[in-house]
């Protein structure tokens, strides 16, 4: 159990995936205009990157290692972190349209979203158990909910301030973003009691 | 099809990859790699040149298939084709440049999901012949390269007080270990993007 929640507590603050790991950049800046659509985005992430370590975990162990194919990892894993996201797709354009149609365009490209793919392989890289990949993936997850829920709310807040004209648009947040990862790198030095 | 309706330019499509629709610093596409990767010069340009290697090839195979390939499972395919040539890359690298494979680790299997790949192939690709998409994949690759040596270099040079491994400043400089620290990536990369947005509109001005 200690073990678990140590990995958790790595992924979420310690080794953050968006700002240490720099992985899932790109729904990170696109997608944080707004609180909402953030918040939507980062649980869409959640729910993608927990199915998709556990479905990649148990493919990698019963279908690739048995038959010596983990050269093919990086296709076999993509390939099913795309049906996964088309799945889901359909799934909440039946069933949740509002959140749907809020998260647009950025739902397919969750499949292009580097944190997913990163975190299964990063699963079978540490040697981790089925267990703890599905931690694994659940917390890094919301390490990405957490760092898009604060750049949005900081975005909201900058939207209307006066900035210096190159600054504006994609520079401002990279900045505001650099001192975010700045405080992110304070929880390096917390020390797990266990 | 869109083929023979215009002449394609290559010349023009170098110059957008290149300059005007440059990947990194005006669609501002693929940035996990442009931030994770630039802490060395080396570094950089190996990211830079894997990844335009692959555009190349898929962007020219997909324009191939793109008559088969049908519509609605277009972007799954479009990445099996991808995953195809970046396990390649992976295999190459690992055999015959082992250091720059420790040192870029995870980011070359990731080259999979760099957006600049999938959004050429949606964008070009899949709507113009296989020449003007290879070279389409060239152009883009290159505008990657050179943004990322760009960001490598202020970044090593700042952060290191090098320039591919060898002392620039001295050794009375005392290097900003920040800037080589994931916060200075986006540091970084937010003051060339504005650098560039200051130049883009001098030039308006200066045209107007």
């Amino acid at each position: 159990m200690l073990n678990l929640l140590v990995i958790s507590i790595n992924a979420i603050l310690i080794e953050n995936f968006v700002l240490v790991k720099f992985l899932g950049c790109c729904p990170f800046l696109g997608v944080s205009k707004k609180s909402e659509t953030a918040l939507g985005m980062g649980l869409a992430v959640v729910f993608t990157m927990t199915l998709a370590s556990a479905m990649t975990w148990l493919f990698n162990e019963f279908v690739l290692k048995p038959f010596d194919l983990e050269y093919l990892q990086t296709i076999a894993f993509i390939a099913i972190i795309a049906t996964l996201v088309q799945i889901i797709e359909m799934f909440l354009q039946k069933s949740i349209p509002s959140l749907y149609s809020a998260l647009g365009i950025y739902l397919p490209l969750i499949t292009t979203n580097c944190a997913v793919l990163g975190v299964a392989l990063l699963n079978i890289n540490n040697g981790y158990d089925f267990i703890s990949s599905v931690v694994y993936g659940f917390s890094a997850g919301v390490g990405f909910l957490v760092a898009i829920l604060l750049l949005s709310a900081i975005r909201e807040r900058i939207a209307y301030s006066d900035i210096p004209k190159p600054f504006r648009g994609f520079p401002i947040v990279l900045i505001a973003a650099a001192i975010l990862s700045i405080s992110f790198m304070g929880f390096q030095g917390l020390k797990l009691p266990f | 099809m869109a083929a023979k309706k215009k002449k394609v330019s290559y010349l023009n499509i170098l110059k957008e990859g290149i300059i005007t629709k440059n990947p990194t610093f005006i669609q501002l596409l693929g940035m996990c790699p442009t931030l994770a990767v630039t802490t060395t010069v080396a570094n950089g340009i190996g990211m830079g040149l894997s990844a335009t290697f692959v555009l190349i090839c898929s962007n020219f195979f997909i324009s191939v298939l793109r008559k088969f390939i049908p519509n609605k499972i277009r972007i799954a395919s479009y990445i099996v084709i991808i995953a195809g040539f970046v396990s390649a890359v992976e295999m190459a690298i690992k055999a015959w440049l082992p250091d720059l494979a420790s040192s870029l680790g995870l980011f070359i299997p990731l080259i999979v999901v760099n957006c600049i790949i999938l959004a050429r192939a949606e964008a070009f690709a899949s709507k113009n012949a296989p020449l003007p998409s290879a070279v389409d994949g060239l152009a883009c690759g290159i505008g990657f390269t050179l943004a990322l040596t760009i960001i490598s270099t202020v970044r090593e040079l700042i952060g290191n007080g090098s320039i591919f491994g060898v002392d620039i400043l001295g050794p009375n400089y005392s290097p900003a270990l920040i800037i080589i620290l994931p916060a200075g990536g986006f540091l970084v990369l937010g003051f060339l993007i504005a650098l560039v947005q200051f130049i883009m509109s001098k030039l308006e001005r200066r045209s107007e």
